[in-house]
């Protein structure tokens, strides 16, 4: 059974329509990139599965999206309950303005959980998960801001973790890190896929082969392509794929 | 007159081209210049009154009542009078302002009626506060049955600073980043998880700030007081809330509008004891501020 299934999803903001009959299903425990010029719907698409997108005013959604093969969008869902199983990384790394520690915390503390040893030992491991706890073990109290952009783009993922989510999305969550933290932000996901389906935005070629197993070409809010990784990078089907692979694509208008 | 003006406006003009010549920038002396000159009037007023009243402040001055002999008369009905609507405006408006803060900030989803509320809330902010004397002697003195009671003043003068702390807290809670707010929503809080543990907080100093600043204008006020029924002479120390009243300000108008010149002493002193409240207030405001700055970032 697949872990997400997305079905005939239109999206609009306002009168635009941004997605156009995406169909899109992805496995337990892999990854998935998603890849395409800039304003194509990635971070729209993302964001249609944690339901995210409803925080905007003015936008709709048509279509089912399903996970663990329950709809996500009819009205008995909880969304908070959703947004638990469904974690998210964002572009820019946004810890809370807090110590290390609270931030990690705080995804326990919105499930009711004040058990302080229990959050003590769920903050190591979940640190320690993002490879950061030998990093910040003894300032564990100082503030999140105070770290580097990369180690604070691993906080926000051990921010997620903490939740418990089953899956993980990511959207661009390398953009503003230098490529040593970017490296081993991809070793990362290689060790969480393991343990969680992972979506993936990135404009990034080389990041998307490196870690996908399987890619999705979206263009002007229309899915393009959806292969394999392997087969995707080597043998697209499509000649726009093939384009913008190789960097010959030209976004007109 | 108008002529005194005119002449006075072109010398600052010559001088302010006199001051371009030299340094270029006109605008920083028009600047200097009235700030001096307010400067200069409220260091006047404040010289003016400090010499009157210095004197006059003695232990007799904070422990005696009202009296007809100015040596003898005291401001301790007063003062305590002033503590206790300071501390009640404090408990009413706070709770109160926030929450509707809060609400019209994070809750009111109807973009047409958030913006009739704002505008009336706005305007609310700028009745006279006589207004809402009025409406306070019908409402909470007639109506409720609080008689001229210091929870009556105490409930019409928070009424009358609602809106200064509504506003602070929505400015306050405008300040705080969307990316903040957006992250706690992802991990699955809830809208009042997101408020209580992440927009409040960091809204906190501000709506601290807007809170002192509303108590400082209600202990300042005397019109609505008066209209309400506080009273030129209380004989005791006022022990609940229910108590008949006077404050600072009503007793330096009682004192302020009486034949004898020495009574003027008297009210200047208590217009020390004012300022000196209100200054108080303000740096209550900073450390406050100052704290929390330091508590959030560790
Ligand atoms: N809040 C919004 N309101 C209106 N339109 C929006 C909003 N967010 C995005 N859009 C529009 O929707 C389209 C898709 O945007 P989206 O952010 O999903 O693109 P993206 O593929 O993530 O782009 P990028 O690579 O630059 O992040 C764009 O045309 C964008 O202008
Ligand atoms: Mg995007």
């Amino acid at each position: 059974m697949f872990k997400i299934e997305v079905r005939d999803v239109h999206f609009w903001y306002g009168n635009s329509e941004v997605l156009h009959r995406i169909d899109l299903s992805m496995a337990p425990k892999t990854v998935t990139a998603l890849i395409g010029p800039s304003g194509c719907g990635k971070s729209t698409l993302l964001r249609v599965l944690n339901r995210m997108n409803e925080l905007i005013p003015g936008s709709r959604l048509s279509g089912e999206v399903f996970i663990d093969g329950r709809s996500i969008y009819t009205p008995d869902v909880d969304v908070y309950e959703l947004r638990k199983r469904v974690g998210m990384v964002f572009q820019k790394p946004n810890p809370f303005p807090k110590s290390i520690y609270e931030n990690v915390a705080f995804g326990l503390r919105i499930k009711g959980i004040n058990h302080r040893s229990f959050i003590d030992e769920k903050v190591e491991r979940t640190l320690r998960q993002v490879f950061l706890w030998e990093e910040v073990k003894d300032k564990l109290h100082k503030p999140a801001l105070a770290l580097s952009g990369g180690q604070q783009q691993r906080l926000c993922i051990a921010r997620a973790l903490a939740v418990e989510p089953s899956i993980l999305l990511m959207d661009e969550p390398a953009s503003s890190l230098d490529p040593i933290s970017t490296a081993k932000l991809e070793e990362l996901i290689y060790e969480l896929k393991q343990t969680y389906t992972i979506v993936l935005v990135t404009h990034n070629m080389q990041q998307a082969s490196r870690t996908s197993d399987r890619t999705a070409f979206l263009y002007k809010g229309n899915l393009i392509e959806y292969a394999d990784t392997a087969t995707f990078f080597t043998n697209p089907s499509s000649q726009s794929t093939q384009d913008y692979i190789t960097g010959r694509f030209r976004t007109e208008g | 007159m108008n002529r005194v003006f005119l002449r006075l406006f072109k010398a600052i003009d010559a001088a302010g081209d006199w001051y371009d010549r030299q340094r270029g920038d006109g605008f920083a002396l028009y600047g200097l210049v009235f700030t001096l000159f307010v400067v200069a009037i409220v260091l006047g007023l404040f010289t003016y009154v400090s010499i009157a009243g210095f004197p006059r402040l003695g232990t007799r001055f904070f422990t005696g009542f009202a009296s007809r002999i100015p040596e003898q008369a005291g401001i301790l009905p007063a003062f305590l009078g002033t503590l206790w609507v300071m501390a009640l405006v404090f408990l009413i408006s706070f709770p109160l302002g926030v929450a509707a803060g809060i609400h019209l900030e994070r809750y009111v989803s109807q973009r047409r009626l958030a913006r009739l509320l704002e505008v009336n809330i706005t305007n609310l902010a700028g009745i006279p506060s006589i207004v809402y004397g009025l409406l306070g002697l019908q409402f909470f003195v007639r109506g409720l049955a609080l008689g001229e009671s210091i929870l009556a003043a105490s409930l019409t003068l928070s009424m009358m600073v609602l809106p200064l702390v509504i506003v602070a807290t929505r400015e306050a809670l405008r300040m705080v980043p969307g990316s903040v707010t957006e992250a706690a929503y992802a991990l699955g809080a809830t809208k009042w998880q997101t408020i209580w543990y992440h927009a409040l907080p960091l809204a906190f100093p501000g709506i601290i700030s807007g809170v002192l600043l509303a108590v400082t204008r209600a202990i300042g006020e005397a019109a609505p007081l008066l209209v309400i029924g506080a009273v030129a002479f209380v004989p005791f120390v006022p022990a609940s809330v229910f108590d008949y009243f006077t404050v600072l300000p009503v007793q330096i108008f009682f004192w302020a509008t009486k034949p004898q010149s020495s009574f003027l002493i008297n009210a200047s002193a208590a217009i020390l004891v004012l300022l000196a409240l209100t200054l108080l207030l303000n740096l209550l405001a900073v450390r406050i501020r100052e704290r929390w700055h330091k508590r959030i970032e560790s």
